[in-house]
């Protein structure tokens, strides 16, 4: 367990050491792909917390609606430093996730039912945003009121300047999903993801066990919408909230591999890019395009595989060398 | 913990679980109707009736999955009528849920693994499931392999074994037989009366009469949801009634 945990540290240091260096060879657009992959990767992060433990949510559009919204309008209106306005959206996203998360657990809405419930919830969430245009600009979007470099402000015109959060927060999204992984809660995760009959009979506190993870994910999502609108100085229900949000969410997790620590951030590489390509190659001729062919990806990833690309690659490498064994006594 | 073990123990005080006018039901509908009975330190007892009479119902409100509409439950001095599952489980009641209810895509270790999952048992992990591959050596040769691909016999025996992993004092077993081949049948009770020289209080719900009544000190006879008799097994078997309803003589 010790040396599990340690190899895991090991591997996560040279992977940020490296991701480090990039700002040094890079122009601001690839700078500003790359912003983009490790923030929405962190939020497929946190999606996959969930996720892999059966809690498949259509929701998260809704918390990161909340996380992007929360610190623009206390910044606009309460002139409130985004370093006071993200925790508040944060735990505002958890208040949100405790409230629909509680009456599901204790009813047992489990499987394809929570799916619907926390898809409702990402609709309701989107059209709150819209309803509300007087102060969120609706459907416009609205801009946080911008000050130039501002520690204060939590605002940086550099790119590089936001590459290092996004890149800190990112690495921290790994840590709690090792966290999570290698964590005595994985046990009894796993037993509630089989069967909570059985979990609860074997001394596992369900609800408790639950919540706490949709409440880490919920946050943690939040916390990724907060750091998305104060790169782009821009927030739009579309884009930060709603279903088509949560089902982009949940197409990158599974994509690029829910149970695999960098498989959601693999992801965030599908996510930023396809757009990004069909923008360069179609113009705005093919509205909608991401997401139709999201839908399409999806259905082909969950039947053949099931544990995304890099899921794959691991499953490749560890079977390689048991194949070699194999060979052995036949030569 | 193995107290007196020939089944003539004095009732009343002393009881490991007490089980007082216990009514409980599904919705408006109710399953069981002022069920009293005792299971003392060291006994095996037995609660056998036909489909339908609120056996699994019965071991629901012990282990805490379902809640009593009136009644008491006490174990080992401490109420435990309104606790959680997960705190039963503390307090020292495991329970083998019917049909074994394995976590199928886990391994047999990993299963074993979850049944340490309380911390006063993960402390003892090591020992416990040493001590479980010990009582059961056919799950030490399966350990790596997935609990759904065992055969039910084997099953059985995960299922019993990742109760027995959190230390219990007192082992619930919801229909060991069911859903089994008749040599599998044979093979679970031989399992049960090991569980009992281990030292262990068991209370184990059945619908297969006969073979219950050879392993277990005494047994209660619930019909429709209340007792209609209880006695030492011996007796039990002797009885017309019985004889007659169950054993088909």
């Amino acid at each position: 367990m010790k040396n599990e945990l340690a190899r895991r540290l090991g591997a996560l240091v040279v992977a940020t050491l490296l991701l480090a260096l990039v700002p040094l060879a890079t122009s601001d657009y690839a700078l500003h792909i790359a912003i983009q992959i490790l923030l929405w990767g962190f939020v497929y992060t946190a999606w996959s917390l969930m996720g892999k433990f059966g809690l498949v949510s259509l929701g998260h559009g809704a918390f990161l609606g909340i996380g992007a919204y929360a610190s623009p309008l206390l910044w606009n209106y309460a002139g409130l430093t985004p370093w006071l306005g993200i925790p508040i959206g944060i735990l505002a996203a958890m208040l949100l996730a405790l409230i629909i998360g509680y009456p599901c657990f204790r009813l047992r809405v489990v499987g394809h039912y929570f799916a619907l419930v926390t898809l409702a919830l990402s609709q309701v969430a989107l059209l709150t945003i819209v309803a509300a245009r007087d102060i969120t600009g609706g459907s416009l979007g609205m801009t946080p009121k911008a000050v130039g470099h501002s520690w204060y402000a939590l605002q940086f015109p550099e790119k590089p300047y936001f590459y290092a959060i996004a890149l800190a927060v990112w690495v921290f999204g790994i840590l709690i999903w090792h966290f999570v992984d290698i964590g005595k809660g994985r046990a009894a995760l796993d037993a509630i993801a089989e069967d909570e009959g059985a979990a609860a009979a074997i001394g596992v506190d369900v609800m408790r066990e639950k919540l706490r993870v949709t409440l880490a994910s919920a946050a943690l999502t939040a916390f990724g919408g907060a750091l998305l609108s104060q790169y782009f100085m821009y927030v739009n229900p579309d884009t930060l909230s709603g279903i088509g949000v949560s089902l982009q969410i949940v197409f990158a997790a599974i994509a690029g591999g829910m149970y695999s620590a960098l498989g959601p951030t693999a992801g965030g590489l599908f996510t930023i890019a396809l757009p990004e390509i069909l923008r360069v190659t179609m113009g705005t001729n093919f509205v909608g395009a991401a997401n139709t062919i999201y839908g399409a990806l999806l259905v082909i990833f969950i039947i053949f595989m099931p544990r995304g690309v890099i899921g794959l690659i691991e499953s490749r490498l560890a079977a390689a060398p048991a194949r070699k064994i194999s060979k052995e006594p036949a030569a | 913990m193995a107290a007196d073990q020939n089944g003539q123990r004095s009732l009343g005080e002393g009881a490991m679980l007490t089980l007082c006018n216990i009514s409980a039901g599904y919705g408006s509908f109710r399953a069981l109707f002022d069920v009293s009975l005792e299971v003392g330190a060291g006994e095996a007892i037995g609660v056998v009736g036909p489909n339908g009479a609120g056996k699994s119902t019965l071991m629901r409100v012990i282990s805490g999955m379902l809640r009593a509409s009136s009644g008491e439950l006490v174990f080992e001095g401490r109420p435990l009528t309104h606790v959680p599952a997960h705190r039963i489980v503390e307090a020292g009641i495991a329970h083998v849920p019917e049909h074994r209810r394995l976590f199928a895509r886990l391994t047999v270790e990993e299963n074993l693994r979850i049944g340490a999952f309380l911390p006063q048992a993960r402390r003892h992990y090591v020992e416990r499931s040493e001590w479980v591959y010990a009582l059961f050596p056919r799950l030490l040769e399966r350990r790596r392999q997935l609990a759904g691909t065992l055969s039910g016999g084997e099953q059985q025996m995960v299922a019993i074994g990742r109760a027995l992993m959190s230390k219990p004092k007192l082992l619930l077993m919801d229909e060991p037989s069911a859903g089994l081949a008749p040599l599998v049948v044979d093979q679970v009770f031989d399992l049960v009366r090991r569980i009992r020289e281990e030292g262990y209080t068991v209370l184990i719900v059945e619908q297969n009469l006969q073979q219950v009544l050879d392993v277990v000190d005494r047994a209660y006879l619930l019909e429709v949801g209340r007792i209609r008799l209880s006695g030492l097994s011996a007796e039990l078997k002797k009885n017309p009634a019985i004889r007659k309803a169950y054993i088909g003589l």
